[in-house]
């Protein structure tokens, strides 16, 4: 009996540690919906109309829900990479050029060759990743040669990625129209289970693999000699040096790391979604919408994944708001935006609830 | 009474612990007024809670005679109540009058901020108090002790009345600290009070009037200065008695463990700042550096363990050559190090203690098998570590930013000492630590002088330098000027030394 008191007082101080955490993301998404209803009140439209069409265009139909998975697979991938830096002291804006030649290389890799599907699969994920952990290596390498700030040159990279990727395809791999040819189906992540299981939506074997990237990228931060190393030189450079550890090999490791998970982010599309690479005439911004994804997730495995989900259903779920209640699809890109608003500014949101804390206990 | 403050049975708990239970302070007006306590017994904690950045769970708060409540620092400020931060809290690369008008900026009539009014006005109040400070500087330009000036004068351009330091000699040089001791006078001739912490009870007995004592969180009693001494402030606060000599033998130093020959390092702005260093620590001693701080010290240690380059020059570490070596080489070779700054250099803040304390060692077997880390192992070795060390946290998983100052310091000094050097490099081991722990860490660095290590001392308070040292050393300039004998030489021997003079009695080298 004695033993259980302390046991239950560890679980009490856990949770109220686990809802304190939980509270900026909830609340915050809270606020998002909110907002999202005053204006589409506004604009004329019912909210509750509304965001029970959304719903029902995520939840409704097995369809939309494959739909809304398939959406997610890519901003997990992209959602990691921006965390797995931001874990290690950086800021990786570059996600999206990453992604984008990573999707290039797969796709290119699934076209070229003609190989038996266990190698010819696994070959072009690994093309995939291999291209976004370059893009990652440029200005991971700069920033530890130069110190010059990784923001800037991933901004400028991704423009690079965009044109190159446009350029290759243009000149080498075009077959009709704006894309490449389809990929064979050795190279193929699409999968007829999880399609029949959906009635028939794009959902493909990728979505396994992000869960998996989810659960790899947790071994590595928190299991890992590396990554503790990572961890620890993201907070602390000159306690790490001291430490004995190399500074600027880990600022590099952790760039290229960072920008493979993001390039596989691009293969999950080229291999999965849509079975070839096209010439993009803006940016995807699924690398862009890793950094909400980030952020919302506060970096952790688990809230990458539930934001990922969050936000693919936004997306997906927005074409039936427009459909069955006549709400125009950019309301979610506004209720996105307002929910990363907020946790951004969770600042104010702590400030608020120690304000209303000290009131309590004022009395 | 006349009291200024009055905190009146505060209690302020933490998760997983109790940092202030139901203590008392009353401060008179225009006293300064100590408050001592060992290492984490809740001094900064009860500090903040006047300020305002903590909110207690219990307890009263009554300014000059009126309960308040005090919600944030701005209604501190409001009270006239000023503090100095134990670390300080300013912005590197604004000026020194950017700095304190930060937040409380005055205008021109056209609303941008008017610098002359603000300078002249900074110039004004440090005048007045014998702050001396370039108003124009950047931040990052100055001294330790300027920086603290700023602080002071940020707190009086507010218009505080009250002024509470947190530790602030701990960082200072010994004439800093004396030139502060004479700031506080003419502070307390303006009719302001005082709060101190401090862990040198001599500081206590030479300024204060009064003082409070809290142990574990538990206020223990006020006592009045002037009638009790060293050694009864000290029991009060840690519960016994404490010597305040270090008990040690004779060395027997034996063969040579760190051998620097001609070491030049040039520092960052590639100015000289080790000219030619010649030094030899033994097996079995502990030599100690002394000097004024800027004559090379940090580079010289940076040296040793690898962060700077020697320009020319060798360091030998038990017969082995290391110079110019990556720290994590120079480390295996057998050296331990305690940094002299243990925020920047010493701990990952935002790692658990336990992380902390296998932070030279994490890659190695058991802690890591093939570049898996295993916690269980890591965190049994550091509880085994933060209970032969007495660091006082709630447990080993508790981020090392939640520790109280002094116990993050022990922190450091577990890991470095526990791996057992063979020279061991202890840069102001002490700072910031209360008296008992300090007799625990001293005691250590004797152990293993005795165990046969190396022990290279580096401190800018004479008193530990004198107290431990088998041999001291002084460096001057980027060079050892002198080494003498710790039992032969007085303390004013060895200022003239530091200051670069030549002593009368040629002290034969030992
Ligand atoms: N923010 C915090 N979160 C959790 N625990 C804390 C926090 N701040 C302080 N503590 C704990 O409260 C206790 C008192 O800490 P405090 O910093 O007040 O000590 P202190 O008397 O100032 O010690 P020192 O002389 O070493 O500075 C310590 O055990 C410390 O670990
Ligand atoms: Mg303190």
């Amino acid at each position: 009996m004695k033993k259980i008191k302390p046991i239950l007082l560890k679980v009490m101080t856990f949770l109220k540690s686990l809802l304190i955490k939980l509270a900026i993301p909830l609340l915050s998404i809270f606020f998002g919906f909110f907002a999202g209803a005053i204006i589409m009140l506004v604009s004329g439209n019912n909210p509750i109309t509304g965001y029970a069409a959304l719903f029902d265009g995520v939840f409704g139909d097995i369809y939309y829900f494959g739909e809304t998975l398939r959406m997610m697979t890519p901003l997990i991938f992209s959602g990691i990479a921006v965390a797995f830096a931001f874990r290690t002291g950086l800021l990786n804006i570059g996600v999206e050029g990453q992604l984008i030649v990573g999707w290039l290389a797969s796709v290119a890799v699934g076209v070229m060759f003609d190989l038996p599907f266990v190698i010819h699969l696994p070959l072009a994920l690994l093309a995939g990743a291999v291209a976004g952990g370059l893009w990652g290596f440029i200005p991971g390498i700069l920033k530890a040669r130069l110190h010059v700030h990784e923001v800037i040159v991933t901004i400028m990279m991704n423009y690079v990625a965009l044109h190159v990727s446009n350029h290759f395809i243009r000149n080498y791999m075009l077959a009709s129209g704006q894309r490449t040819e389809f990929i064979p189906a050795t190279a193929s992540l699409s999968s007829d289970f999880l399609r029949g299981l959906t009635d028939f939506s794009r959902l493909h074997w990728g979505f396994l693999l992000a869960i998996f990237a989810c659960v790899v990228m947790w071994f590595l931060l928190w299991k890992t000699r590396k990554g503790y190393e990572l961890r620890a030189v993201g907070y602390n450079p000159n306690a790490s040096s001291y430490a004995g550890m190399n500074v600027k090999t880990n600022i590099v490791l952790s760039m290229v790391v960072s920008g493979g998970f993001a390039g596989l982010g691009g293969a999950m599309e080229g291999l999965g979604t849509y079975g070839y690479a096209q010439i993009l005439s803006s940016f995807t911004n699924l690398g862009f919408d890793g950094i909400a994804v980030a952020l919302l997730g506060a970096s952790t495995s688990i809230g990458i994944f539930l934001s990922a989900f969050l936000f693919g259903g936004l997306k997906i779920g927005a074409a039936n708001m427009q459909a069955s209640a006549n709400v125009a699809p950019e309301l979610v890109e506004i209720v996105i935006a307002l929910i990363i608003f907020f946790v951004a500014s969770s600042y104010l949101i702590r400030w608020v609830l120690n304000r209303l804390q000290s009131n309590r206990e004022g009395k | 009474m006349d009291y200024v403050i009055e905190m009146i049975n505060i209690r302020k708990e933490f998760p997983g612990i109790v940092a202030n239970d139901e203590v008392t302070l009353q401060v008179k007006k225009g006293e300064i007024h100590a408050l001592l306590g060992e290492n984490g017994a809740g001094k900064s904690t009860l500090m903040n809670v006047l300020f305002g950045l903590y909110q207690p769970e219990k307890g009263e708060i009554k300014v000059r005679g009126k309960t308040v409540q005090i919600t944030d620092p701005n209604v501190a400020n409001d009270l006239g109540i000023g503090m100095v931060h134990q670390h300080f809290m300013l912005i590197d690369k604004f000026t020194v009058t950017e700095n304190i008008i930060l937040g409380n900026e005055p205008k021109t009539k056209y609303g941008n901020i008017d610098i002359r009014k603000a300078e002249k006005e900074v110039a004004r109040i440090s005048e007045l108090y014998g702050l001396r400070v370039d108003p124009k500087a950047k931040v990052e330009d100055i001294s330790v002790g300027m920086q603290q000036r700023v602080e002071i004068l940020k707190t009086l351009y507010r218009g505080a009345e009250i002024l509470i330091f947190d530790e602030p000699t701990a960082v200072l040089t010994p004439q800093e600290i004396k030139e502060l001791m004479e700031i506080m006078k003419k502070l307390l001739q303006e009719g302001k009070s005082i709060i101190l912490i401090t862990h040198k009870l001599k500081e206590i007995l030479s300024v204060c009037d009064r003082c409070t004592v809290i142990r574990r969180g538990r206020g223990i009693g006020t006592v009045n200065v002037s009638e009790t001494n060293q050694n009864e402030l000290a029991s009060m606060m840690v519960g016994r008695e404490i010597s305040f000599v270090v008990e040690k033998e004779d060395a027997k130093p034996e063969d040579v463990v760190l051998k620097i020959e001609d070491l030049v390092v040039n520092d960052l702005r590639n100015v000289r700042a080790i000219d030619g260093l010649n030094l030899e620590v033994k097996a079995g001693e502990v030599l100690g550096i002394a000097g004024v701080d800027g004559n090379g010290q940090t580079e010289l240690v940076e040296a040793i363990v690898g962060l700077q380059k020697a320009s020319s020059g060798t360091i030998t570490i038990s017969g082995n050559e290391t110079t110019n070596l990556s720290p994590r080489k120079v480390t295996e070779s057998g050296i331990g190090h305690i940094p002299q700054d243990r925020h920047k250099h010493g701990l990952v803040l935002d790692f658990s203690v336990g992380e902390n304390i296998l932070l030279q060692t994490y890659y190695q077997h058991p802690y890591t098998k093939n570049g898996v880390l295993y916690y269980p192992k890591m965190y049994e070795k550091a509880k085994r570590l933060i209970e032969e060390y007495d660091v006082r946290t709630p447990n080993e998983r508790t981020l090392a930013r939640a520790l109280s100052g002094g116990n993050q310091q022990k922190a450091i000094i577990a890991r470095e000492v526990d791996r057992s050097p063979n020279l061991l490099i202890a840069a102001q081991p002490t700072r910031g630590l209360d008296v008992g722990a300090i007799e625990f860490i001293h005691r250590k660095i004797i152990e293993e002088r005795d165990k046969g290590r190396a022990i290279l001392l580096i401190s800018f308070e004479l008193d530990e330098v004198r107290n431990l040292s088998d041999r001291i050393a002084v460096i001057y300039e980027g060079k050892i000027v002198a080494v003498v004998d710790p039992k032969t030489t007085t303390e004013q021997e060895l200022g003239i030394l530091m200051a670069g003079g030549k002593l009368e009695k040629e002290g034969e080298p030992i």
